[in-house]
């Protein structure tokens, strides 16, 4: 599928060569826009950008540890699980399979760093795990976020990555849209801030709440954003949408987003952004 | 009833809409149009108008009666504007102490190239987030069927009611059966899957109250709801904890502590 860029970004590759040398036997990754293959070492030092500008899908924990100070991540909630609540046929094992394929227990990975030394709690679904879908465990990780950024009186970060609401959890999923809003607004009153950093994909439940209701609100390059599916929308009415349709560019240009923030740059502007409102 | 029997019998087109609700419980309805930004929105419906002598702000969705006032209110399924109406209708109610009450009946938001390119989903959160931080008293009434965040964005209330044969689901049981078992004939399973009924909504704490549709449509019917429902409103008037309850309320599903 190729990828409508609006430009040529900047990119750590280009500028200075190869990141390393690729390690023996190392996994190799070929780019969805362009088809170049590239050894995984060398897009872990590109932040997971191919020469062509083309932000790779990456796991909560590896997106966390790009940003903050080194060693500052403390995890909580590590022992928030997902459970089958309606018993749902099938779901034990797509849980099964999202451990094995991402690694973790839920579809977000939340904690306290510092940026730059600046204090800051934060959330990162993972889109690895189903699909960072919406479900109880995740919603609750993700409340707790906001509640303890209250009682700590720190502002929060958080990356949505998600396809929406999590059908296995049916009601109990739609629910963790109103809960995890409710605790978005109660954060908010304290005057405190929420940068939403939408990356791909950004879509359904996940985007109808929490994603779409920070102060701020960043996009990656390339990413996803929308409510319905685009499949949902060309069936609806019966037409092939424009291949930018639904991408970071799309709900730039009709105003969703502040700006789009190249993942190299995430850092810095995530930085600064905090000191404009920590007064630092 | 089976649960997919259910779902048909809430999607009725012979069952009462959000229109008969306010004609037949509540007096002086007088209809505000517009977002404000945009346009104004067919499908969603809202105004002043007294439950007996008190005075609320109405919200609802209508998905029409007969075809060219389907079109007109794009069949139940709401708009960006619609949803910011709704927000706007909200705010005022707040500003004139006056409680919410919204009457719901969607398939689901509408799809469209347009209403993603003026922020559905933007519309619906903006819509989540107001309900559920209103100061006044809320209650929602979901008459047919509640589909997904276009229904919850009118859902974020102090108490929900559904009536009997109402279904109220994260995804529509065609959606899910063709999602996950790559076939929409098998909805029917899928809709037992998912939990929908008034009765699953209940024992989830999602809902409050079940509405017996015995007589639905009929002068006792509506006089017996809207005498539950003056009865609830009026017990919330004036309280001061209401947002903080109501964020309780929604902070329960799924807790860990």
């Amino acid at each position: 599928m190729a990828i409508n860029f609006p430009y040529r970004p900047k990119n750590e590759l280009e500028r200075h060569g190869r990141g390393g040398e690729p390690r023996h036997g190392e996994k190799e990754l070929t780019c969805p826009n362009c088809h170049r293959t590239l050894s995984e070492s060398i897009l872990e030092n590109n932040y997971y950008i191919c020469s062509c500008g083309y932000h790779y899908r990456i796991g909560a924990r590896t997106r966390i540890e790009m940003i903050v100070d080194p060693g500052s991540f403390e995890e909580m909630s590590e022992s928030i699980k997902p459970n089958d609540p309606i018993s749902f046929p099938g779901y034990g094992e797509k849980l099964e399979k999202a451990r094995r394929e991402s690694g973790e227990e839920e579809a977000v990975v939340t904690g306290k760093a510092t940026i730059g030394g600046i204090e800051v709690m934060l959330f990162a679904m993972d889109p690895f795990f189903m699909m960072g879908s919406l479900g109880s465990a995740t919603g609750e990780k993700i409340t707790l976020v906001f509640e303890r950024a209250i009682e700590e009186h720190l502002p929060v970060i958080g990356w949505s990555s998600s396809g929406g609401a999590r059908m296995q959890e049916g009601l109990l999923s739609l629910m963790q849209m109103a809960k995890t809003s409710g605790a978005v607004k109660r954060h908010s009153e304290e005057r405190l801030l929420y940068i939403s950093v939408l990356t791909d994909p950004t879509t359904g439940g996940v985007s109808a709440s929490y994603a779409m209701e920070g102060d701020v609100i960043l996009a990656e390059p390339g990413a996803t954003i929308g409510f319905a599916g685009k499949r949902v929308v060309e069936a609806m009415t019966k037409e092939k949408t424009d291949r930018s349709f639904q991408t970071s560019r799309f709900v730039f240009e009709h105003g969703f987003v502040d700006s789009i923030v190249e993942r190299s740059d995430e850092r810095r502007i995530l930085y600064e952004l905090l000191s404009f409102h920590t007064g630092r | 009833m089976t649960s997919y029997e259910k779902v048909k019998a809430a999607r009725s087109e012979s069952r009462p809409g959000a229109l008969d609700y306010i004609s037949n419980i509540f007096s002086s309805f007088i209809e505000f149009h517009g977002d404000r930004k945009f346009g104004d929105d067919g499908a969603i419906v809202g105004g002043l108008a007294y439950l007996g002598d008190i005075p609320v702000t109405l919200i609802g969705i209508e998905r029409g009666k007969n075809t060219l006032e389907r079109i007109s209110r794009s069949f139940g399924s709401p708009n960006p504007e619609g949803y910011r109406k709704a927000v706007r209708l909200m705010r005022e109610a707040e500003k004139f102490s006056r409680p919410v009450i919204t009457i719901v009946d969607t398939s689901g938001a509408y799809c469209g190239v347009g209403a993603e390119e003026r922020g559905q989903s933007e519309a619906i959160a903006e819509s989540i987030t107001t309900m559920i931080g209103l100061s006044v008293p809320t209650l929602a009434l979901l008459i047919g069927e509640g589909g997904s965040g276009g229904a919850l964005a009118l859902m974020a209330a102090s108490e929900v009611w559904m009536l009997e044969n109402s279904v109220y689901s994260v995804i529509s049981p065609e959606g899910c059966a063709s999602i996950l078992f790559k076939d929409a004939k098998e909805a029917s399973k899928a809709a037992e899957n998912l939990k929908l009924t008034a009765e699953d909504a209940l024992e989830f704490g999602v809902a409050e109250k079940i509405i017996p549709e015995d007589n639905l449509g009929s002068p006792e019917f509506y006089s017996s709801l809207k005498s539950m429902m003056e009865g609830k409103i009026r017990s919330m008037m004036g309280r001061d904890d209401l947002a903080y309850e109501r964020y309780l309320r929604f902070r329960k599903f799924g807790e860990s502590r």
